[in-house]
């Protein structure tokens, strides 16, 4: 045994010379020091990662299979990307499986993003010194959009065409350039097999390159300022003077690292449950509609896009035309995006967590979160009057929440001053936080039956 | 401050209800289909139904004839009932009839049948197979209730006898053949104009029987649930499979892997103070 | 409070995990490892094919495909079978001993009993898989006087004899695969099945 490692310590030491492995464990898992105080939030990082291995495996194994044609089969009115879509489904071994893992995880991608956005909301993640960080994060979330996007139109189905079709034409609304914008974006004057071949292309290398680059990126600048906690405390300033460890930090490994296993095993058990019995989701995962072959020549009764994308749909349509170009509702769409970037110099407040933030900023935030699921909620129906009227007053509140900000931001600050040192959850602060998620799964379902 | 935004968010929730008026549905019910895709026998009956009267028209391309053993049938039994004489046991299930031909009878192309349940659901199937209606003002003769202006006839009709629609003005009670009834609501000027609508069994078919003027269509909607449900299994032919492999799944994550991490967890954890 | 860490539980934990994270492993592995095998399609593409031969001539060949690959079958007259006895000195495994081929057709006409005069052989060149042409003719130009009919592949020479057995001295190694196949009627040959 002796003999063995000291086999392992001389190929450790020999590679060590060529290549710092040792380094970068030790400064990315075992002498990393996280804040020993993280709470919920802070599994969605790692999942966003798992998630991410997911999507890349699974896609990886569906481009063997899966055909980029548009052209119809001889014979039948089914064009032969649908199909072998449903070759993968029916006829490859375990190829159902693939399949429904990567358009679960597409679905669970957004669920867990989200979820991580929020804590950088509610924590105040983004401020000083993280703003890299969140604007790493935020590239992201983009090439994230664009990679769902582009991989909707693959199945060829009557949702993937007629969305492709109505986003891309979003683009021939920007005055003078627009028309042909979108006919270059196409290939073709309607979305077509060039189309369908180029966001092939883009959806399974392109897009895909970029995202790797940008984790790398996000996880290389957290890594150097540390990490952020519930209590927007700074471990850094806080070190044991003799072995200048932090004294609120713990190693990410074993630490950090058991404790994500535990989460993803729990992740993985909600993920299953999804996959093995309700791949659809209700027509949230995978939208009815496109169980129908593309036909470029039937629109179905009501397109909405997938759950993600529906809080920016519902602005997108909640902005009326004037002037005679319907811009304004794509800027509208674009802005609420990439507002998002601008949080760390919209925040004012001298303190970060929402745990010593004043009054102001907890209404603004829960009226914010109200209008995202509300917007969310109306995106996916097919837009009325009573509709329209209420996703412009959400979009109002959406924008307001940012362009407001460094006002209400300003001095804003609770009754317990911020500690010295991280905290520890209490039952209180557990009771509350399922208090509030329970509130608001009952308040957009409500919210939902309603209109 | 905690308990304060959680009064705010129960205020709103409060006011939602009374700000928005409940809006009316003039769409036609969907009855429940009553399908089960581990009935064996009622899908091998749907997979004859759909050979003997869709297939002739419809393909369900992405479907293999040899994936029917799936149901308990014998390859033998597949060929003999359920294949067209020219075709192998491995081809996927093609119309006889060629698309182009087909659109030039029907004025489109039928579609392709194979996800069909996937598109529109078991519900609507199994109310659209019993909602045709005589409707001369139509090519073909036939009319549906669930999807206006319908370009195919309907196949069934030697099973189900013909219906008719008749509309009411007012409620109506639904008395002697009538099949199905719904009401309608319309806004004209302002007012509420509620009528009526019935289907009516005006000739008995194979399946269906008048008696003392009552419509008795219980043997008719047992041989449509079984072609619906054989649809819904054909849309998904690894559904069965992919569930019992969920149950394996969720049992070993839930009784395996979470407690054995959470254990680990805890115990590296004590060092945390 | 108390600092003491049980080691042996910690490990344990940690192996117990590991293993049941290995199970893990493996199970998600396999769909991705299953979809590599022939699909469905591959496998109705490569079902079992029915030939009808009673229209084949004495002295004649078709090709049937199966699998993707040429299956050859040949009606030898009685003057092919008398002269394939002829040259067994020159072939390397006159009795295929060394090739592949269903048990009933491991003789020196390399084919079921009960119809010995019809070859049914994979037309796939042992030596690097081309496809060698039918040559019955006797004693041609380019194959010499001896030539008494038989398989001769173009692409390096490789001969073989009515029964698809390897010459000797030619790159081939050994004789020509025979797939399994058997006789569902008179006139009728299934290839790909015997059962």
């Amino acid at each position: 045994m002796s003999k063995l490692q000291a086999l392992a310590g001389n190929v450790m030491n020999w590679v060590d010379d060529r290549f710092p492995a040792t380094k970068m464990y030790k400064e990315h898992l075992s002498e990393y020091y996280a804040p020993k105080n993280f709470n919920f939030w802070y599994y969605f990082g790692s999942l966003a990662l798992l998630v991410l291995v997911i999507q890349i495996v699974t896609g990886i194994f569906l481009t063997m299979n899966y055909k980029p044609d548009g052209s119809l089969i001889p014979g039948t009115n089914v064009s032969v990307a649908f199909m072998s879509v449903e070759y993968i489904m029916r006829d490859v071994a375990g190829g159902w499986l693939i399949r429904y893992m990567h358009s679960t995880g597409a679905s669970m991608f957004f669920v867990v993003v989200y979820l991580h956005m929020f804590r950088g909301l509610v924590y105040g993640s983004y401020k000083q010194p993280r703003e890299l960080i969140w604007i790493f994060g935020m590239m992201i979330f983009l090439c994230l959009m664009a990679e769902a996007f582009l991989g909707y139109l693959l199945p060829w189905g009557q949702m993937s065409f007629w969305g492709a079709q109505v986003i891309v034409n979003l683009f021939a609304s920007i005055p003078v350039i627009g028309p042909d914008l979108s006919v270059w974006i196409r290939g073709d004057f309607v979305v077509s097999d060039a189309t369908l071949n180029r966001f092939f292309a883009l959806h399974v290398i392109a897009v895909p390159l970029v995202l790797l680059a940008l984790v790398v990126a996000h996880l290389v600048a957290l890594h150097e300022v540390g990490s952020n906690n519930p209590d927007g405390v700074e471990i850094k300033k806080n070190k044991d003077p003799k072995t200048g460890i932090p004294l609120d930090g713990i190693p990410f490994h074993p630490y950090y690292t058991v404790k994500d296993i535990f989460g993803v095993a729990v992740f993985l058990a909600i993920f299953s449950y999804v996959l093995f019995f309700v791949p659809e989701m209700g027509g949230f995962f995978l939208e009815h509609p496109n169980f129908d072959p593309a036909d470029p020549l039937k629109t179905p009764p009501h397109i909405a896009p997938v759950w993600y994308f529906t809080p920016y749909y519902a602005i997108l349509r909640a902005i009326p035309s004037f002037l005679g170009t319907q811009v304004w509702g794509v800027i509208g769409m674009g802005a609420a995006v990439m507002i998002i970037a601008l949080l760390p110099w919209l925040d004012r407040s001298p303190v970060k967590s929402i745990r010593y933030r004043g009054p102001k900023f907890k209404v603004a935030l829960v009226l914010f979160l109200i209008a995202f699921i509300c917007l969310g909620i109306l995106g996916a129906k097919p837009s009325t009057n009573l509709r329209t009227i209420l996703a412009q007053g959400f979009s109002f509140i959406y924008f307001g929440f940012f362009i407001l900000m460094p006002f209400y931001t300003k001095n804003d600050v609770g009754s317990t001053p911020v500690p010295a040192r991280t905290t520890e959850s209490n039952t209180q602060r557990q009771l509350a936080f399922l208090a509030y998620t329970a509130l608001a799964i009952v308040g957009s379902f409500v919210f939902g039956k309603l209109v | 401050m905690k308990i304060k935004i959680a009064q705010i968010l129960a205020a709103f929730s409060l006011i939602l209800p009374v700000a928005l008026p409940v809006q009316a549905s003039t769409e036609v019910a969907l009855d429940r289909s009553p399908n089960d895709v581990r009935d064996v026998e009622s899908l091998q009956r749907g997979a004859q139904l759909f050979a003997n009267y869709c297939l002739s028209c419809h393909g369900a391309t992405a479907m293999r004839y040899n994936r029917l053993q799936d149901l308990g049938l014998s390859e033998e039994q597949i060929r003999n009932n359920l294949m067209f004489a020219s075709e192998k046991i491995g081809e996927p299930m093609r119309a006889a009839m060629q698309a182009k031909e087909a659109k030039v009878w029907f004025g489109a192309t039928p579609p392709d049948l194979s996800l069909i349940a996937r598109s529109r659901g078991a519900d609507w199937l199994y109310t659209y197979f019993r909602s045709f209606y005589l409707d001369s003002s139509r090519p073909t003769g036939w009319n549906n209730t669930v999807f206006d202006k319908v370009g195919m006839p309907h196949v069934l009709w030697q099973l189900q006898g013909n219906l008719e629609l008749k509309t009411v003005e007012g409620r109506a009670e639904a008395k002697g053949a009538v099949v199905r009834s719904w009401e309608a609501v319309e806004h004209v000027d302002g007012k509420e104009k509620i009528s009526t609508h019935q289907l009516v069994l005006t000739k008995a078919g194979e399946l269906t029987r008048l008696e003392d003027g009552k419509a008795n269509t219980f043997d008719y909607d047992k041989k449509v649930a079984d072609l619906t449900n054989y649809l819904v299994w054909m849309g998904e032919p690894a559904q069965v499979t992919r569930e019992r492999i969920g149950y394996g799944v969720l049992l070993f994550l839930i009784f395996l892997l979470i407690p054995m991490t959470y254990m680990l967890k805890k115990e590296y954890w004590r060092d945390v103070h | 409070m108390t600092n003491q860490v049980d080691n042996s539980k910690r490990r344990f934990l940690t192996l117990a995990t590991g293993a049941v994270g290995g199970v893990a492993v493996v199970a998600v592995a396999t769909p991705f490892i299953a979809s590599f095998f022939p699909s469905e399609r591959a496998k109705a593409a490569g079902a079992p094919v029915e030939v009808d031969i009673s229209k084949l001539e004495p002295g004649q060949k078709i090709d049937v495909e199966w699998r993707g690959k040429p299956v050859w079958v040949v009606n030898r007259t009685k003057e092919m079978m008398d002269n394939m006895a002829k040259i067994e000195a020159k072939l390397v495994d006159p009795s295929s001993e060394g090739s592949e081929q269903p048990e009933y057709a491991k003789n020196k006409g390399r084919s079921r009993e009960d119809r010995a005069n019809v070859l049914v052989a994979l037309g796939v060149c042992t030596h690097l898989g081309c496809s060698p042409t039918f040559r019955p003719d006797l004693a041609p130009a380019d194959l010499g006087a001896e030539w008494v009919g038989g398989f001769y592949c173009p692409c390096h020479g490789s001969k073989f004899d009515l029964a698809g057995r390897v010459y000797s001295g030619v790159p081939a190694p050994k004789n020509l695969d025979i797939p399994p196949y058997k006789y569902v009627s008179e006139g009728v040959l299934l290839v790909g099945e015997d059962k």
